[in-house]
């Protein structure tokens, strides 16, 4: 995968609020906020390969906790890839590794000995497209619960209520639990993923461009939903979406070419962003 | 632009129509083999038929002691063959990720799936009989399930190969243990098509008489003794199609009849059982 597109180079004269700005010499990501939130995942030289091809060339980078991190970027910048470390899910294929550190409450997650299985029972994610499985929508919402809790039928059925509720599905559901998630519509089926994702009460969440298959009105459910779940989680969303990633996010991390170019709070990146590939990126100069 | 067009209509004309008459022919042969075989067979169908044992020619009997060994031992090469085919299909789908041991697997079970089936009565003629020192039912249910493996392996992985990733990747991500994930859903999702799998071995063994020929051998009486020789539908068909007696030649239009109805009531079933299982709980 190479890219033919170079950052456009571009007179300062036509970034006039750059030049208003005071210097700024080293970004300091987030120091303001940093008493009020707590680090959740700090990634530590992180680099990833897909057989030889270097998708992800040393990112370091801290998310926090009851916040909302959007990772945004051109396609093919890694974004996704670095998603897909949190929670570990490329280990399904041989051919991809990752080195360096992924610390989780200050658990590196990459050491080959943490356990997979318990991880990924702690870090919902939900994907592009929606995947329910094929079954009943109870037993999707309950499908996690069930890998890792022993609950009363009562107990159960109230875990899946509340989960689908907080996705803002219940009332299109209740009636009908036992029919397949398949019969759902597809703005349905991800609200019903991220159900199931939350049932679990996972502590970070990962959104691989949850609402890019979806239209605008389910669109701003699911963005509604993040926006409501981020008092108890740790949400990271990748999005192709940049008035997504302004809407929802309170930190944001522009990437390119399998680097981390800025990562800063959402209104710094979108006011005044420090790097100029991250300008012209947001402003739609390229990507 | 508008000759384009033309042509292209043409071209779609002329496909259709062949895609339509290759249908028609197809079916009708279908329909034509339905039809002789209810003609011949329904007259043949009695009390008896389903009562009695073969007779000797001339006499008045039935085909229950065919049935009986039909059933028997297509019972016992589905049992044996079904977990084996599908524990194998698993495993080149879900777990040999392009391993060698895997394209060796694939390879002999390609060989088996097109090996003739009087070899393989033959190799178990050699293996069981052979050294048992007579016909058994037994060997000739042991045929049948090398038959029926590889049909299941087959259709067992190229189901399992459609399931998408994107739901096993779903279902890691929730942390289930690749064993819940395969039984919990990538079965689930490929269901049908494994059941299907299942459905066209048991139809293609039912129909074998040759790798029951050197094996269950067939019977005269009634026997339930899977260690002696065992009568079944296909032999006696053979046998009682080539005999030079009219009423023989009716017994056999019968268990024509008779194992035909049995695999198509079959698959009708699994079909509705599928249907129902993979759209509900």
């Amino acid at each position: 995968m190479t890219y033919e597109i170079q950052p456009v180079e571009i007179p300062n004269r036509q970034r006039p609020h750059l030049i208003q700005m005071p210097a700024v010499e080293t970004p300091k990501p987030i120091a303001e906020a940093q008493e009020q939130v707590q680090p959740k995942v700090q990634i530590k030289d992180l680099r990833f390969y897909y057989k030889n091809y270097e998708a992800l060339k040393g990112i370091n980078l801290t998310l926090h906790d009851k916040r909302v991190t959007a990772f945004i970027g051109p396609s093919g910048c890694g974004k996704s890839t670095l998603l897909r470390v949190l929670n570990r899910i490329y280990e399904l294929y041989p051919d991809q590794r990752a080195t360096g550190e992924v610390l989780v409450d200050g658990q590196d997650i990459l050491d080959p000995r943490h356990d997979l299985n318990l991880l990924r029972a702690r870090i919902g994610m939900v994907f592009q497209k929606p995947t329910p499985f094929p079954m009943s929508i109870y037993d999707n919402v309950a499908f996690g619960v069930r890998l890792y809790e022993r609950l009363s039928p009562r107990r159960l059925d109230e875990r899946v209520e509340e989960a689908l509720r907080r996705a803002a599905l219940w009332d299109e559901v209740k009636d009908k639990l036992r029919e397949s998630g398949l019969s759902l519509s597809g703005g349905q089926q991800q609200r019903l993923c991220i159900a199931r994702a939350i049932a679990v009460k996972p502590e970070i969440l990962l959104l691989d461009e949850p609402a890019s298959a979806l239209d605008p009105i389910s669109t701003q459910r699911i963005e509604e939903l993040i926006a409501d779940l981020k008092s108890d989680y740790c949400i990271v969303i990748v999005t192709h979406n940049m008035q997504q990633a302004a809407r929802s996010s309170d930190y944001t991390a522009f990437m390119y070419l399998g680097q981390l170019i800025e990562f800063n709070t959402t209104e710094t990146i979108f006011t005044h962003p420090h790097e100029r590939q991250t300008e012209d990126y947001i402003t739609g100069r390229f990507g | 632009m508008i000759t384009i067009y033309v042509r292209r209509r043409a071209a779609n004309f002329a496909i259709l129509s062949l895609s339509l008459l290759a249908t028609a022919v197809g079916l009708l042969v279908l329909f034509l083999i339905l039809w002789t075989l209810l003609r011949h067979g329904l007259p043949a169908l009695s009390v008896a038929f389903f009562t009695e044992s073969t007779p000797a020619p001339g006499n008045a009997g039935g085909m229950i002691n065919a049935i009986y060994g039909s059933l028997v031992m297509t019972a016992v090469a589905t049992l044996v063959g079904t977990p084996i085919g599908v524990l194998t299909g698993t495993y080149l789908a879900e777990f040999a990720r392009g391993a060698r041991l895997a394209l060796v697997v694939r390879f002999i079970n390609d060989i088996l799936l097109s090996a003739p089936s009087i070899v393989i009565g033959v190799f178990v003629y050699g293996v069981m009989v052979a050294r048992m020192g007579h016909f058994s039912a037994w060997s000739g249910a042991a045929a049948l399930a090398i038959i029926f493996v590889p049909v299941v392996v087959r259709t067992t992985e190229n189901m399992l190969t459609l399931v998408p990733a994107s739901l096993r990747e779903a279902a890691v991500a929730m942390g289930a243990p690749q064993w819940k994930v395969i039984v919990m859903v990538v079965y689930r999702a490929a269901l049908q098509g494994m059941l299907t799998g299942v459905m066209l071995a048991v139809a293609r063994v039912a129909g074998e008489s040759a790798p029951l020929l050197f094996t269950a051998f067939g019977n005269q009486f009634w026997s339930t003794d899977m260690n002696g020789p065992m009568a079944n539908l296909p032999l006696v068909i053979f046998q009682f199609a080539l005999s030079p007696y009219a009423d023989w030649h009716l017994l056999a239009w019968g268990g024509a009849l008779i194992i035909t109805l049995a695999i198509l009531a079959l698959n009708v079933a699994a079909r509705l059982i599928a249907n129902r299982s993979s759209f509900s709980k």
